[in-house]
């Protein structure tokens, strides 16, 4: 029983059912999915499909967040990936062409990967904090977007395209399987090979982990490097779901919804151990919030301040500091030195 | 040795945006004119003013997310108690302010005495104060009360024909009142040693507590007062506002030559950093055929080099101590 | 001198800290116009005692009087406000402004609330002229300058609190020999003033050049208080480090009945060196040898471990492993050629917290054999089990978090880390610091089994005792610099603390 509660998906688990069961008595037509023209229909299909991006950017970003590191440029690279794609697209004169749709996707794809290797350069090679070096990505990729769209909407008129966001398979959104697909193969990568040891490693200790013969420098190229594949799938996605690639908006606030995600999924922003299902869940969590508070007609602009009180109370129970306050409230701290010494003898 | 190594970074800042203002010159007529630099203030007055107080918290060692959604609160809350409640605005002028400096120390305070890293804190502050507004109403509110309007279209003429705003005369006063807080005034040293070496200056016996709070404090009286600014310009208040302006203010203060990991830089250079952005926003509206995105292109250029420059700086620091 | 009464002292201290007996018993007395030094090893209590002399730590028993009245004091700045101020090793001032700040931040000459800069300056400039007979740019920020005038800054801002103790802690542990006269000159004129100066430190050279009294602690208890002049360096020596010399014959011997190991050169450094850590030295490890590397604190142990190891890069000279297998320039090429190192500083360059006691067991196998060769869990348990018995790890569980575990327990998870690489050598940096008795002989025992085996060990430690147990060979390093090498006949703890002391 005891395990049940310390498990680290109890309490975003406990939280997602708590935000279903409120829509339960709520509104009761949320669980209601009707089956038309051989696709799924209602809410938590469209949670499921609408939240797919969010957990894509965010399993990208919880192994950068294992390493201690933050990625703030991943909503840019949203807005390049779908970009690319769709000027490629919409440059040709037959949009259905399969080899010309594979082609733009690898075109996205190789050019996140690469923006990746540059966030991970500029962190690892430069030593410039992960926060900093990634926020010139971040100015900087909004108006590569821009620039890419040249400041407009740019529209794709292509069926094939648009699947890969909004079709179905087996009923179900064609953008779940890709979620699970990265999921899969992203959880295969790093446990079934040593690369998940070696993340949380250098994210608790990078001395010890050079000491031990890790190499440092290549962990953390290749994580910020698969932050930035996650980006560019999640900007296809996006892109492909509304058939059009809008430099100014597609991804903005992604990477705050990432992290949040990250961290209600229980993967500490010290870095070191990582939790991909968690991530997922608080993801859902997010995603389930939006549409809870759009169902009930309340202006959905207002999800902001519930995450920003989300934000808050899991930062202030990570908090060791706010928990030692509610603890010793009573005591007087007569030697503030000690207290930091004992913590860390024990 | 002439020169003295700390003021490298500032004369690269002064040195780049005058020769950007002389690139202008040569390749556009009519830019070299007293009015395209007056209307730089004009122009970027609630930048310059949150830029301020953004860099006594890069100063300290942090950073402040939520200084664009305080911008949007505050022409919110001002435009819905000014036009749908009635208040004068001497009332809720003076209103705003205390609410953003209010708000600014609550953030500080979680950031002290919680141990919490100030990008969540002020994150958590920024959906806050965003969410705030929405909660106030979605759409935007139109002012026409008389001050505001009087304000917004007040112009100073100065000699040689040329004008400059109320806002932006604000915004120089702020300036001028910062750089003497900064380097006259023991809050304004302390903010210094507190971004050199916290523990450093805890052992030294300065008040590292209050310091904190009072440099959010700051920041979030000052992005009130761009708020106010913002609303004389826009004579409006909306929740959509100054969205995604946290990051041209911290790159106005990296480009002004402050380093990001604290304790290094002047609020002069951060005056700079801010003429920087607007000079190229001029520059690419004055050439006509070039899009604005080039101005995010471009300052992101800037941020890269500035950053990788303090570095280069950083790294030839401590080789020279061993 | 002693005719003075003492302007600080402290009685009868004890202070405990969950687990550990950090001071037993221990005294000091400072008298006005004197340097005193503080000396021992690691972990025999010399800066816990300064901590709770500086109200970082409680005192748990005894009494603290200054001037004659008991005093309590909570923290560092209570501390100086009753006039005892300490300048650490680590310069704790901010590097980032300018001199004259970091002499009056806090107490900057101000007038209606404006700070005058001028006023500052000249007031630093003339501070530093007539105290510190130094004379520098004021204005320039700290990091413009070396440790060494930093440190004399330090002392700069803590004079300007008019003290009464003034506590050098470790002042000299990263100065040239230059810059160790400069200091001297400033503490031998502030001692003519009437200071009473605390100096610690582990150079015996140092020592004896500027102190008049010296109290010694080991283990965390008083080992003696002495006046410098009467006390000779190899009984300085023997009191930090040794037994009683007439001790020694009781010692038992195990390395006894050790096969001779004449074996093939394993590594070979000629006259490898880095600045500012070990002067060029020449050593040579053969197969199945246990070398000891004995030698005060700073005087170029780890230094030599981390040239070993690659972990730092060598300025001069060359290693060269044996069997023509080339040289290293990295841990993790030491770590391909079968090179192991175990070091000191347990929670900064050894466990990783977070993770649990098996994941932290392999790291180091699974670095070496890279990123796909992955040691399949069943095999990971096996070895986490095996281990846990091999070396008595307590709790049982592979699945503990490290950070869980005793001190001594980590130490065996790390040497099991390591041990899994099957290194040719293993270098061992005070392994048995801070760790029980029951577990440190464990240690030992392993060290000498393995070694019968043919593993090859460089073993560092502060204990001599300990040093003597397990070696074959042993080189004494002094001040940075390689001294002696002794083997086995001459292997005694009385000649090698004569090495040790120099004389």
């Amino acid at each position: 029983m005891k395990s049940i509660y310390k498990h680290h998906l109890f309490w975003p688990l406990c939280v997602l059912a708590a935000l279903l069961l409120f829509n339960l008595f709520y509104s009761p037509d949320f669980f209601s999915i009707t089956f038309r023209d051989g696709h799924l229909y209602g809410s938590l299909i469209d949670i499921l499909n609408f939240g797919s991006p969010l957990i894509l950017v965010a399993i990208g970003m919880t192994l950068v967040v294992a390493t201690s590191g933050i990625d703030l440029s991943v909503g840019s690279i949203v807005a390049i990936s779908g970009a690319v794609a769709c000027l490629s697209i919409s440059k040709a004169s037959d949009q259905n062409m399969l080899s010309l749709i594979l082609l733009s996707v690898l075109m996205a794809i190789v050019l996140s990967l690469l923006l990746g290797v540059w966030n991970g350069l500029l962190v690892s090679a430069a030593g410039i904090q992960p926060i900093i070096a990634t926020l010139i990505l971040m100015v900087a990729g909004r108006g590569i977007a821009q620039l890419i769209t040249g400041g407009q909407i740019i529209t794709v008129t292509s069926d094939k395209y648009a699947y890969i966001g909004s079709g179905s398979l087996a009923a179900l959104p064609f953008s779940i399987f890709v979620v699970a697909a990265v999921l899969i193969a992203v959880t295969l990568v790093t446990r079934k090979t040593a690369l998940g040891l070696f993340i949380e490693s250098v994210g608790c200790n990078p001395a010890a982990s050079l000491m031990s013969g890790i190499r440092a420098k290549w962990v953390l190229i290749s994580v910020y490097m698969f932050c930035g594949l996650c980006a560019g799938i999640a900007g296809l996605l996006l892109s492909s779901n509304v058939s059009s690639a809008d430099g100014n908006n597609a991804g903005l606030w992604y990477e705050l919804d990432a992290i949040l995600a990250v961290v209600i999924g229980g993967t500490s922003l010290n870095g070191g151990r990582f939790y991909l299902l968690g991530t997922v869940v608080g993801a859902l969590i997010i995603q389930t919030m939006t549409t809870t508070i759009y169902m009930i007609g309340v202006p959905p602009e207002i999800t902001l301040v519930v995450k920003a009180f989300v934000v808050l109370a899991v930062c202030l129970v990570q908090s060791s500091a706010f928990r030692a306050a509610i603890a010793s409230r009573w005591k007087t701290r007569h030697y503030p030195g000690e207290k930091e010494i004992t913590r860390h003898v024990s | 040795m002439f020169l003295k190594h700390k003021y490298v970074p500032i004369l690269v800042t002064i040195t780049l945006f005058l020769a950007m203002f002389a690139a202008g010159s040569f390749l556009y007529t009519g830019f070299f004119s007293l009015q395209v630099l007056m209307n730089l203030f004009v122009d970027n007055a609630f930048l310059l003013i949150t830029a301020i107080g953004m860099s006594f918290v890069i100063l300290s060692g942090g950073i402040d997310l939520s200084v664009g959604s305080m911008i949007a609160l505050t022409t919110m809350v001002s435009a819905s108690l000014v036009q749908q409640q009635g208040w004068s605005p001497a009332v809720v002028i003076p209103l705003v302010l205390l609410m953003g400096a209010v708000f600014g120390s609550g953030m500080g305070a979680m950031i002290h005495y919680f141990k919490i890293q100030p990008f969540i804190v002020t994150l958590a502050g920024m959906f806050l104060a965003r969410g705030f507004c929405y909660v106030i109403s979605i759409d935007t509110i139109t002012i026409d009360n008389a001050f505001y309007t009087n304000v917004a279209q007040t112009k100073i003429t100065l000699p040689g024909g040329s004008f400059i705003s109320i806002s932006a005369i604000i915004a120089l006063a702020v300036a001028a009142a910062a750089i003497f807080i900064a380097h006259y005034t023991r809050f304004g040293r302390n903010v210094y040693a507190l971004g050199g070496n916290e523990h450093s200056a805890l052992l030294m016996g300065l008040p590292v507590a209050r310091t904190k709070i009072l440099v959010y404090t700051f920041s979030g009286f000052c992005s009130a007062l761009a708020g106010v600014v913002f609303t004389f310009y826009m004579l409006s208040g909306y929740g959509l506002h100054a969205v995604g302006f946290e990051l041209d203010t911290i790159a106005a203060v990296v480009i002004g030559g402050t380093l990001l990991t604290g304790g290094v830089g002047y609020v002069l250079g951060t005056f700079f950093g801010v003429l920087i952005q607007g000079v190229i926003q001029t520059i690419i509206s004055f050439n006509g055929t070039l899009s604005s995105w080039w101005t995010k292109i471009v300052i992101g250029l800037l941020l890269f080099t500035f950053i990788l420059f303090q570095r280069v700086l950083s790294a030839r620091r401590s080789v020279l101590k061993q | 001198m002693s005719d003075a009464a003492p302007i600080l002292q402290m009685t009868r201290i004890h202070k405990r800290f969950p687990g550990v007996k950090a001071l037993s018993d221990v005294r000091l007395r400072l008298y006005p116009g004197e340097v005193h030094a503080l000396m021992g090893e690691n972990g025999a209590g010399k800066s816990t005692l300064i901590k709770v002399l500086t109200g970082v730590y409680s005192v748990d028993e005894g009494t603290v009087e200054l001037e004659g009245v008991p005093i309590t004091v909570h923290s560092p700045l209570e501390a100086q406000a009753a006039g005892i101020s300490t300048v650490y090793q680590e310069v704790n001032l901010c590097t980032n402004l300018t001199v004259a700040e970091n002499i009056f931040i806090g107490r900057e000459p101000r007038r209606l609330g404006r700070i005058l800069w001028k006023e500052m300056n000249r007031r630093a400039e003339e501070l530093l002229k007539d105290r510190l007979n130094l004379n520098i740019d004021v204005t320039q920020p700290l990091h413009m300058y070396s440790v060494a005038v930093q440190q004399l800054i330090a002392i700069a801002r803590a004079l300007n609190i008019s003290s009464k103790v003034l506590i050098l802690d470790e002042p000299t542990s990263s100065l040239d020999k230059n810059e160790v006269d400069q200091l001297f000159q400033v503490v031998r004129k502030l001692k003519s003033e009437g200071l009473a100066i605390l100096f610690v430190t582990h150079f015996l050279d140092q020592m004896y050049e500027i102190s008049d009294r010296v109290t010694i602690l080991r283990n965390g208890e008083f080992a003696g208080e002495y006046l410098a002049k009467d006390l000779s360096r190899l009984e300085l020596v023997q009191k930090m480090i040794g037994k009683d010399l007439n001790m020694l014959e009781e010692l038992p011997v195990l390395s006894e009945g050790k096969l001779d190991t004449a074996g093939e050169e394993l590594v070979k450094a000629a006259g490898l060196g880095r600045k500012g850590a070990i002067e060029p030295f020449d050593l040579s490890i053969r197969k199945g040898e246990v070398v000891g590397l004995a030698g005060l604190l700073g005087s170029g142990r780890t230094e030599i471990a981390r040239l070993l190891f690659g972990a730092d890069k060598p300025d001069t000279g060359k290693l060269t492993l044996g069997g023509g297998r080339g040289t290293i320039h990295s841990p993790r090429d030491a770590i391909q050629q079968r090179i192991a190192f175990c070091s000191e500083n347990r929670k900064t360059e050894g466990i990783i917290g977070d993770l649990t006691i098996r994941e932290n067991m392999i790291l180091a196998l699974q670095a070496k054999q890279g990123l796909f060769k992955t040691i399949p869990r069943k095999r990971q348990e096996e070895i986490a089990d095996q281990y846990i018995r091999l070396l008595n790890i307590n709790p049982p569980n592979p699945e503990q978090l490290i950070r869980n575990l005793s001190g001594g327990n980590q130490q065996k998870v790390l040497l099991a880390r390591w041990l899994l690489t099957e290194p040719d050598l293993f270098i061992l940096d005070e392994p048995t610091r801070g760790i029980d008795i029951g577990a440190k002989a464990e240690i030992q025992k392993l060290v000498l089994s393995l070694s019968h085996q043919g593993m090859s060990f460089v073993f560092i430690s502060s204990e001599l005792e300990e040093v003597l147990r397990v070696s074959d060979k042993i080189a004494v390093l002094r001040d940075r610099h390689k001294v002696k090498e002794i083997s086995d006949k001459d292997m005694s703890q009385h000649t090698i603390m004569q090495a040790i002391a120099g004389s």
